[in-house]
C-alpha cells in the first residue's frame, strides 16, 4: 500500500515535523483548496541575523496526506531562508522532495501549502493584505 | 441472480480493469454508466438520422425532429407530467434551476420577498438563488435538518411566511441520501401561497417520480445520472406557469416572428430551447428512459433498497466509521456518505482507487451541509443498476486496508475559517 503515495508522503503524514502553532508569529495566513474544502494555516517567525530569515515555520490543518506532507516539506525548506528566498520555492521543488508521482487531480494538494506560505510572506513584507480567496468569494453574496 | 448481476453485461465499461483489478464503480451519484442501448441509440442517430431539428424539410431532418420529440414524450411519461409542453430540454439540472431563477423568479419576485431553501442543498440549488437574491434584494431562509439527516418540518412551518414566494429543495440529498417528503412540503408551501421547485438530480435514478401527484410547480433532473449522455437535462414546469413566462436566453427556435426591433415568442416548450439543442443526447435520454422502464422503476427501487440495507449494516462493522444521513434504509436511497476518523476522504478515495473501487470524496458541492456535519468532506459510495453485493464486500475490504495505511487515531484537529456559516457540530452523523 505504500506504493500508493510512496514512503516520504506516508512518513511525513504520520510524523510531520512542522505541524502546530507558534505563540507569537510575525505573520500567518490560511486558505482553502476549493476542490476539496481542505484548509491550511501557516505561521512564521523571523529570527537569525537582524531577524532577516525565517526562524520557524509551522502549519496546521485537517488535510490529506499529500497536502500534509507537502506542507511539512515546504516548512522545512523555508526555515533558515530569507522571505525572498522562501517565496521562490516552487511546485517542482516540493514534487521532487515528495519522491513519488502525484496525479494531476491531486496537484492542488501540493500547491495549497505554497499558496498559503506565499500569502503569509506577503503579509510579512507588508506588500498588501492578500486575503484568502475563499473569503473574497463569500463576500460576493452572503445570504441574509 | 440479482438484478445487478443480470444487468452487468449491459454496461460495456464494467469490462475495464483498473490497475489489474475489475472496476467497482460506486460513483453513480456523480454520473451513471451508460448501458449499451443508450450507446447504440446515440451512435445510431449519428450514423443514420443526423440532421438539425424543426427546420429541415428533408428526410433526415424529419427523422431527427421525430426522434428528438419522441424523447420528449418519453420524458413526459417518465415524470408523470400531463402535457408535453411542460417538458423543457436543458443541459442539466443546474441549467434547469437557473432557468427557473432567470424566467419565473426574476419576473415574479420583488425586493423583500423570501425564498425558502434547505441546509442540504447542492450548490446548484444555492448559487442561482444567492445571485438572484443579490440582484433583487430577496431574503434566503434555510430549513435545517436533524441528526438523522431529516428536514425539520416544524422549522419549515415557522419559516413559511407571507413573503415566501418560492420553496426550493432537493428531492434526495446527494450527500445524506435522505428522501425528503416532497408531497407533504408542497402541500404546506402551496397553502402558504409559495411555488415549489424540486431538484430531482438524485431522485430520478432511484425512485419513481410523479410530478402530477407530487404537485410541484417545477422539477429538474439530469439525463446523465440515469444513464443518458451528459449535456441533456430536463425542466418540468406546470403549463399554466410556463405559459406566462418569457425566455431568459435569446436565440433561434424560441421565437415565432422576429422584426428588427421586436419578437414574438414560440409555443411551449421550444420557447425555452434557444439554438440547436443537444439532439443526439436527447435521443440518448429517450433510450435511457426506455431502458429504465423496461427494468421497472419499482424493481430498481427494490434493488437499491436491498443494497442500501446491506451496505448500512456492513458499514457498522468498520470500527469508528461515521455514517451520515438516515440510519433506516426506508428513509433514504443508495447514496452513502461516511468518514473514517484520521483518514482524509481524498486519501481514502485514492486507496480505494488503488483497488479498482471508484467512490467520490470531497464536499460534494454541498459546503454548507459539510459545515453542518462538521467535516471538510466525506467519502460517498453510491449504487447503480449494475451494483452487486460482491462490490459492497470489496468496498468493506478496501476500507479496512485504507485504515491500516493511513489511520491516525483521533485525527489532528482542523482549522476552520472565519467564513464558516453556522455552528460547526457533528449534527447529522451517526458514529458507530
Amino acid at each position: 500500500m505504500t506504493a500508493l503515495y510512496g514512503d516520504v508522503v506516508l512518513d511525513r503524514f504520520r510524523h510531520p515535523r512542522h505541524f502546530g502553532a507558534l505563540t507569537a508569529p510575525d505573520a500567518s495566513h490560511e486558505d482553502v483548496n476549493p476542490l476539496c474544502g481542505d484548509r491550511l494555516r501557516v505561521e512564521l517567525r523571523l529570527g537569525g541575523e537582524a531577524g532577516g530569515s525565517l526562524a520557524e515555520v509551522r502549519f496546521q490543518g485537517d488535510a490529506c496526506a499529500i497536502a500534509i506532507a507537502s506542507a511539512d516539506l515546504l516548512a522545512e525548506m523555508a526555515e533558515g531562508r530569507t522571505a525572498r528566498e522562501a517565496g521562490r520555492i516552487g511546485q517542482e521543488d516540493i514534487l521532487g522532495a515528495l519522491r513519488t508521482t502525484i496525479r494531476s487531480s491531486r496537484l492542488g494538494c501540493v500547491t495549497l501549502p505554497l499558496t498559503v506560505l506565499r500569502g503569509a510572506l506577503a503579509r510579512l513584507s507588508g506588500s498588501g493584505e492578500p486575503g484568502s480567496e475563499a473569503d473574497s468569494r463569500c463576500l460576493a453574496g452572503k445570504p441574509r | 441472480m440479482t438484478l445487478g448481476e443480470r444487468l452487468r453485461p449491459d454496461f460495456p465499461i464494467l469490462a475495464r480493469t483498473i490497475g489489474g483489478r475489475p472496476l467497482v464503480y460506486l460513483d453513480t451519484a456523480a454520473t451513471a454508466q451508460k448501458p449499451r442501448p443508450v450507446l447504440d441509440a446515440v451512435r445510431g442517430f449519428y450514423e443514420r438520422s443526423n440532421a438539425n431539428v424543426h427546420r429541415s424539410i428533408h428526410t433526415l431532418g424529419e427523422e431527427a425532429t421525430e426522434l428528438y420529440e419522441q424523447a420528449r414524450d418519453r420524458t413526459r411519461a417518465f415524470l408523470g407530467a400531463r402535457f408535453r409542453e411542460e417538458i423543457v430540454f436543458t443541459r442539466g439540472t443546474t441549467e434547469s434551476i437557473n432557468l427557473v431563477a432567470l424566467t419565473w423568479a426574476r419576473r415574479a419576485l420583488v425586493e423583500g420577498d423570501e425564498i425558502l431553501l434547505t441546509e442540504m442543498e447542492h450548490h446548484s440549488n444555492l448559487v442561482p438563488w444567492i445571485l438572484l437574491a443579490r440582484e433583487r434584494g430577496l431574503l434566503l431562509r434555510y430549513v435545517p435538518f436533524d441528526e438523522e439527516g431529516r428536514l425539520d418540518l416544524g422549522a419549515l412551518d415557522r419559516l413559511l411566511g407571507r413573503r415566501t414566494r418560492l420553496v426550493t429543495l432537493t428531492h434526495v440529498s446527494n450527500v445524506l441520501g435522505t428522501v425528503n417528503p416532497v408531497a407533504d412540503i408542497v402541500e404546506r408551501a402551496q397553502a402558504a401561497g409559495a411555488r415549489v421547485l424540486v431538484d430531482g438530480a438524485q431522485a430520478a435514478p432511484h425512485l419513481p417520480v410523479d410530478v402530477a401527484s407530487l404537485g410541484v410547480d417545477f422539477y429538474a433532473f439530469s439525463g446523465h445520472k440515469i444513464g443518458a449522455p451528459t449535456g441533456i437535462g430536463v425542466l418540468y414546469g406546470r403549463r399554466e406557469v410556463l405559459e406566462s413566462l418569457e425566455p431568459a436566453i435569446g436565440g433561434s427556435e424560441i421565437i415565432r416572428e422576429v422584426w428588427l426591433d421586436r419578437v414574438t415568442w414560440n409555443d411551449l416548450p421550444w420557447r425555452f430551447e434557444p439554438g440547436t439543442p443537444p439532439i443526439a443526447d436527447a435521443v440518448g435520454l429517450g433510450a435511457a428512459i426506455e431502458y429504465v422502464e423496461a427494468i421497472g422503476r419499482e424493481a430498481i427501487a427494490a434493488h437499491d433498497h436491498a443494497l442500501t440495507t446491506e451496505a448500512l449494516e456492513r458499514l457498522t462493522e468498520v470500527e469508528e466509521l461515521q455514517r451520515h444521513g438516515p440510519p433506516r434504509p426506508e428513509a433514504r436511497v443508495g447514496v452513502l456518505s461516511f468518514n473514517l476518523p484520521g483518514v482524509h476522504p481524498h486519501d481514502l478515495a485514492a486507496a480505494l482507487d488503488a483497488e479498482g473501487i471508484a467512490v467520490r470524496a470531497g464536499h460534494h458541492c454541498a459546503q454548507p451541509l459539510m459545515r453542518r456535519l462538521g467535516v471538510a468532506g466525506t467519502v460517498r459510495a453510491s449504487f447503480g443498476l449494475h451494483t452487486t453485493s460482491n462490490e459492497i464486500a470489496a468496498l468493506m475490504e478496501g476500507l479496512r486496508h485504507a485504515r491500516q495505511t493511513f489511520g491516525v487515531r483521533g485525527g489532528r484537529g482542523s482549522v476552520r475559517g472565519s467564513d464558516a456559516v453556522g455552528a460547526v457540530s457533528r449534527l447529522g452523523s451517526s458514529a458507530r
